[in-house]
């Protein structure tokens, strides 16, 4: 009888060309993604003068640096430079390249889905800590350093020990307005930015089978915000209805096979996790950060902490004194300077059309940008008249890219400034010097810009006729 | 690969939590020529204002200067896959950072730039960063001995026992790939064979 694995221990096994003594595997990767930020990388190529093993299986995706205006003028020229050196690169080695101008360039973790290019099964690398979105769809996907990509580039494999499996239940049924990423920033509060340290998570359960592949991709981006190798879902019928006609997707008989494999990736009943835990999907509120790490989240309902009532004072007061917030507010009375809705987590359609829902007749009180997560989106987003409602409600329309998640490109804030924001970190700085972030799902960034403070959206008043 | 084995250095103890690759090297530097160093991007916000002014962080004080070791709280190096983040400690002069837990990608960024990722419980972590911030800031890391010593007093620390023989040989995972590469052109064919739908459509 064969030993019951999870959907993990599948994709692992399938992967491990050779196992040393000591435990690290050398790993096959179906599919490397390289970006403007994988310039170190090739650099060590360069200076081990080897070329890429595997053009086929590598793709490159401008989405880091690249502006969201003006396009294709790029203003800053070390932006400039970023952005043309991974085109060098790309054509030097032979790897296809989704870059500014491509009708569907966008970010890397949502390109990759959309076309087709990550498919449940596969063990995909990118040096980019946000690669775990791709494990919605059954995936084995996780970032890597410079170094590890250029192992990869020379080789299309990687040393690993296996993680441990984490399995995460969600029971029952989100309610209305509770997303993904309120899901997601539950759970990172509830076990902490390391919790899932070192393990691979399997989200399974009623509330997971009844998401959508964007709301996966949400929930499997912010994994690595709790510290996982990895997350995945296993692939159903939601996940090969979403795949069947991407273009890089097997087509018609070949695709039916690709099914019938997939299928079988599911976690045997009985097989054995590391470790478990549940949530009760029905209790979970829309929920907002307030601190500088994504652990320091609660629902909207409560109040900011009060350093002395927690074990970790010291990092509390550091964070509240950062953010300028007084420990004891309610944190609906926070008011905020900007809007923020794009990158890899949440600007996707649905996540596009969710925060339009909310701005549709509205205005915003306070300024801000939507980037969609790819040309590709920005298009649907623009057939759908999603682009009108964000302009009618004073927002700036963009182009796709990282933009404001990363501020690499040239859109921040500015020091001091809150900004509402569907993103993944809300780390100090990380939208620009001295900027505050708190994160939290498209409907409620457009709620909190209709309202100019952080809002329970379930209390936000209905749209005067 | 640089090669650790032991280190005797002044250390800085850091006592925060959560020090992410973001603080680590703010991303508008990671644009820069690695030629140029990265070492005076290191926790370039927490240390210096936007116009350049010191804020007297805790690794600029002359007591610390010269420090090889930084002590830090749980979750250090938590965040983006940027090895950049190790370039900045490496550039700086920073050889080992102990702290109760670190980042997955992170602590693997560090062993392939020579930096020793040592972790140690809560508790010492704590014990450590008082010790360093009243006493003398000296410390010794041996590797082979998985052991800190400061004050007397000798802190046993943890390590991926494949991650310590790298650090102690200098190896390089190349090298050891390449002597696979039999295995990986097997392997290649099998998997084209048994999996022919992970290589992607490209009609």
């Amino acid at each position: 009888m064969t030993a019951l694995r999870t959907l993990f221990d599948k994709v692992w096994d399938a992967h491990v060309i050779v196992t040393r003594e000591d435990g690290e595997s050398l790993l096959w990767v179906d599919r490397h993604f390289v970006h403007e930020g994988s310039h170190h990388a090739f650099r060590q190529l360069d200076a081990k003068a080897r070329g890429v093993a595997e053009p086929d299986l590598t793709f490159g995706v401008a989405d880091h640096y690249v502006p969201t205006r003006n396009r294709p003028m790029i203003a800053d020229a070390t932006i400039a430079d970023m952005v043309r050196r991974l085109s060098d690169n790309a054509q030097r080695h032979g790897i296809k390249l989704f870059g500014l101008g491509d009708p569907l360039q966008g970010i890397v973790h949502v390109v990759g889905p959309e076309l087709g290019l990550t498919l449940p099964g596969l063990l995909i690398v990118c040096g980019d800590s946000h690669t775990s979105t791709h494990g919605a769809l059954g995936a084995f996907a996780f970032g890597i350093g410079a170094s590890e990509v250029a192992h990869v580039l020379m080789t299309q494999t990687l040393w690993q020990r296996k993680p441990r499996r984490l399995r995460i239940d969600i029971t029952g049924t989100l309610a209305p307005h509770v997303t993904a990423k309120d899901l997601a920033l539950h759970v990172i509060a509830t076990i902490g930015a390391d919790g899932a340290r070192g393990h691979a998570i399997e989200y399974a359960g009623a509330a997971i089978e009844s998401l959508s592949i964007e709301g996966r991709l949400t929930l499997c981006n912010m994994s690595i915000e709790a510290g996982a190798r990895c997350a995945m879902v296993a692939p159903d019928e939601t996940t090969f209805a979403y795949l069947r006609g991407r273009p890089f997707a097997p087509e018609g008989a070949a695709f039916d096979t690709a099914v019938a494999a997939w299928r079988e990736l599911a976690s045997d009943h009985g097989a054995a996790y590391d470790r478990k835990l549940a949530f009760d999907g029905t209790a979970i509120a829309p929920t907002v950060t307030w601190g500088t790490s994504p652990e320091q989240a609660a629902a909207i309902t409560a109040n900011v902490p009060v350093p002395g009532d927690r074990s970790d004072a010291a990092t509390t007061t550091d964070a509240l004194g950062y953010m300028g917030l007084a420990p004891g507010m309610p944190l609906q009375s926070i008011a905020i300077d900007r809007v923020f809705i794009g990158s890899c987590t949440n600007a996707r359609i649905e996540d596009l059309r969710a925060a339009a829902a909310v701005l549709t007749g509205r205005k915003s009180r306070v300024p801000g940008l939507v980037s969609p997560g790819s040309s590709t989106v920005k298009r649907q987003a623009e057939s759908e008249g999603l682009d009108s409602i964000f302009t009618a409600a004073g927002l700036t329309w963009a182009d796709a890219g990282c933009s404001m998640c990363v501020a690499m490109n040239g859109d921040l804030a500015q020091p001091g400034e809150r900004c509402a924001s569907t993103t993944n970190r809300n780390f100090r700085g990380r939208q620009g010097q001295g900027a505050r972030t708190h994160l939290m799902s498209p409907a409620m960034v457009a709620a909190a810009a209709v309202a100019g403070h952080l809002v329970d959206i379930r209390d936000l008043p209905p749209v005067e006729h | 690969m640089q090669i650790f084995s032991t280190l005797d250095a002044i250390a800085c103890p850091l006592g925060l939590a959560n020090v992410d690759t973001d603080q680590l090297i703010p991303a508008r530097f990671m644009s820069r020529s690695r030629a140029e160093g990265y070492g005076g991007f290191l926790l370039h916000d927490l240390r210096f204002t936007s116009d350049g002014g010191a804020r007297g962080f805790i690794l600029d004080d002359p007591r610390y200067s010269g420090a090889k070791i930084i002590v830090a709280r749980r979750n250090f190096g938590t965040g983006s896959s940027r090895e950049a983040a190790v370039y900045a400690l490496a550039d700086f002069g920073i050889r080992c950072v102990v702290a109760p837990s670190f980042g997955d990608i992170f602590a693997a960024n560090a062993v392939k730039n020579g930096v020793l990722p040592a972790t140690v419980s809560e508790a010492d972590a704590e014990k450590l960063i008082a010790s360093l911030g009243s006493g003398t800031p000296k410390m010794s890391v041996d590797l082979r001995a998985q052991e800190i010593r400061v004050a007397g007093d000798a802190i046993a620390f943890n390590i991926d026992p494949v991650r310590r023989l790298q650090l102690l040989n200098g190896w390089d995972d190349l090298d050891l790939t390449l002597r696979h590469e039999v295995e990986i052109a097997a392997y290649r064919d099998r998997h084209k064979f048994d999996s022919p739908w992970s290589w992607p459509n490209q009609s």
